[in-house]
């Protein structure tokens, strides 16, 4: 299980995968230039091998939804585009992950730019007991000094952008704690976006949360897509097929297949991605 | 009604089934009621003592009560006279242990919750803050009078203050652990995601979720120490007299009590009780105070 190049991990065999790493990143799976791109990612949990030579593009302005049964690797993966697994102690990836063409994995990056530009939202909703506008504006203040008018205007557009305006726009001044579950992982997007990133990593955003609010979510996810480029793990198939543009299917740590959405789910290569997306296991 | 052999078979089967499931089950009410019954009696044993203490308490104490308890020192043998320099010497002495004690103790308890988390250096300072919460106070009150007192040379209100600092420390130590733990680790992902410092999350998210648990472990330690004596016997002594000098000797609450409950002067029995029932409702008051705290803000951490 330790060796990261049993054959299903091999590059070659993977289907619309970057080429492995020392080559040219862009001739991978999309036309466009891939906005991140992990290359030979290795990641061990202390001794635990959680992600094998793991390789691919998440590409601009697009939706890239990562699949695949439990303890696959798909949050590990999520969780090292903007380092915050580092935050425990034990845990390290090995490989390279690209932004912009720059290593984000050399400790000489800055995690401060990283996470501006690459911002996140976790499964459980979970707002910063404070009011709604503080929740929003709390980042925007640690890296920009704005008038109140100024930041008036920029909380209100990362709210309308987070579609939650229109529900909390006469109390601002709440605890952000009273709103829903929906609305609250709302906020919790409208606060990613605030600092105005250029990522947004979705770890299982709709996993608890109702039909109606998963729906006003995915919706979300289709108009930010406009501007930012989105990366989703998601245990839901028909999410993955709904919102997104590409699909990578992890098995074991391993990347199986990667492609465009409707190649994935209507003609996958492997008998392992059908065997799955069809709901015979995982 | 036709009823066939087998069918009958079955439904005399059915009755034996049931008349054995009502025997067990009359057995288990049985028992059941023998359990209740152990168990409301011993939680009456616990409850009847406590209730002959603060009845004796109140009883005693509400007799003794009036308003020169506020406004006069404590008297010699014989006279009349009040707690009123004894109160504020309590009232001095355990804001002090509080003012030392607390911030210490939140900043221990942070550093354990955030930075020590699991590690082996965290395991052995939460093993030591134990030992030192159950440690006796007469032991904490030695400590300082030996490294304080003796070594200036006089009793003070101050090294009283240091020894129930001491008291609070592991209280608050602990407290302060517990409640940053109960913080749900997304929190702190979400913050640190948006790429503020560890230090900027733990101060302005992590601290506002957790204050509720904080604020009551302070409350806590307040109530343990308000009514602690024997750390103040040899440190911050005893004070006839109206004192606001922390350098000095100074009155408190406890220690009058200590010293006048033994006496065989009337007056002097009667005020140790009314200062006994006041330092009782003020402990009352700040356990209701910290419990309503954490009921009020119960949902916040979901």
């Amino acid at each position: 299980m330790t060796n990261p190049n049993i054959p299903l991990a091999t590059t070659s065999s993977v289907t619309l995968v970057t080429p492995p790493p020392g080559a040219d990143a862009k001739t991978g799976a999309t036309a466009a230039p891939p906005k991140m791109s992990a290359q030979g990612l290795d990641f061990y949990y202390d001794k635990y091998h959680a992600l094998k030579n793991v390789s691919l593009d998440i590409a601009e302005r697009k939706v890239t939804a990562l699949i695949g049964p439990s303890g696959c690797g798909k949050s590990t993966l999520l969780r090292i585009f903007n380092r915050i697994y580092s935050i425990y102690p034990r845990l390290e990836a090995k490989g390279k992950v690209l932004l912009d063409g720059d290593n984000i994995l050399d400790p000489k990056y800055p995690l401060n730019r990283l996470r501006s530009k690459v911002g996140m939202v976790f499964q459980k909703p979970v707002p910063f007991p404070m009011s709604i506008y503080d929740n929003v504006a709390y980042a925007i203040r640690h890296y920009e000094k704005l008038s109140k008018a100024d930041m008036d205007v920029r909380v209100e557009e990362a709210l309308r952008q987070g579609a939650l305006w229109d529900e909390v726009k006469a109390k601002l001044n709440q605890s952000a704690l009273g709103l829903s579950g929906g609305q609250q992982q709302r906020l919790c997007i409208a606060r990613a976006v605030a600092l105005k990133p250029e990522v947004i990593l979705l770890d299982e955003p709709t996993s608890a949360l109702d039909p109606i609010a998963t729906g006003k979510i995915e919706q979300l996810v289709e108009e930010l897509k406009e501007r930012y480029t989105i990366a989703i793990v998601t245990h839901n198939m028909q999410q993955a097929s709904r919102v997104s543009d590409y699909t990578a299917f992890m098995y074991l740590g391993e990347l199986i297949e990667f492609g465009d959405t409707t190649t994935i789910f209507e003609n996958p290569t492997k008998k392992m991605t059908e065997d799955y997306i069809t709901g015979r296991y995982g | 009604m036709n009823t066939q052999p087998a069918q009958t078979d079955s439904r005399i089967e059915a009755d034996k089934r049931a008349a054995f499931a009502d025997r067990l089950y009359f057995r288990r009410r049985i028992y059941n009621g023998i359990g209740l019954i152990f168990a409301t009696a011993s939680t009456g044993f616990g409850l009847f003592w406590l209730a002959w203490i603060l009845w004796t308490t109140f009883y005693t104490g509400i007799s003794a009560l009036n308003g020169k308890l506020f406004t006069m020192m404590t008297p010699p043998p014989g006279d009349e006279g009040g707690l009123l320099n004894a109160f504020a010497g309590s009232a001095m002495i355990c804001l002090l242990a509080i003012l030392i004690g607390a911030p210490i103790g939140i900043a221990a308890g942070t550093y354990l919750a955030e930075y020590a988390k699991k590690s082996r250096l965290g395991e052995a300072i939460r093993f030591f803050n134990d030992i030192l919460l159950s440690a006796p106070s007469i032991v904490l009150g030695m400590f300082v009078y030996t490294v304080v007192v003796k070594q200036v040379g006089h009793y003070s209100a101050f090294s009283g203050s240091l020894a129930l600092a001491l008291i609070v420390l592991p209280v608050v130590v602990r407290t302060t652990d517990e409640m940053l733990k109960l913080v749900p680790s997304a929190m702190r992902e979400a913050g640190l995601s948006l790429g503020v410092p560890q230090w900027k999350v733990t101060m302005q998210v992590l601290y506002r979720a957790a204050l509720p648990g904080i604020v009551t472990g302070v409350l806590l330690a307040l109530a343990r120490i308000s009514g602690e004596t024997a750390p103040l016997l040899f440190t911050a002594f005893d004070n006839q007299f109206w004192s606001t000098n922390v350098g000095q000797p100074m009155a408190s609450i406890p220690v009058v009590i200590y010293k006048f409950a033994m006496s065989a002067d009337a007056g002097w029995k009667s005020l140790a009780w009314a200062g006994a029932l006041i330092v009782t409702l003020f402990v009352l008051a700040l356990s209701l105070l910290s419990r309503a705290i954490l009921l009020r803000n119960k949902v916040s951490n979901d």
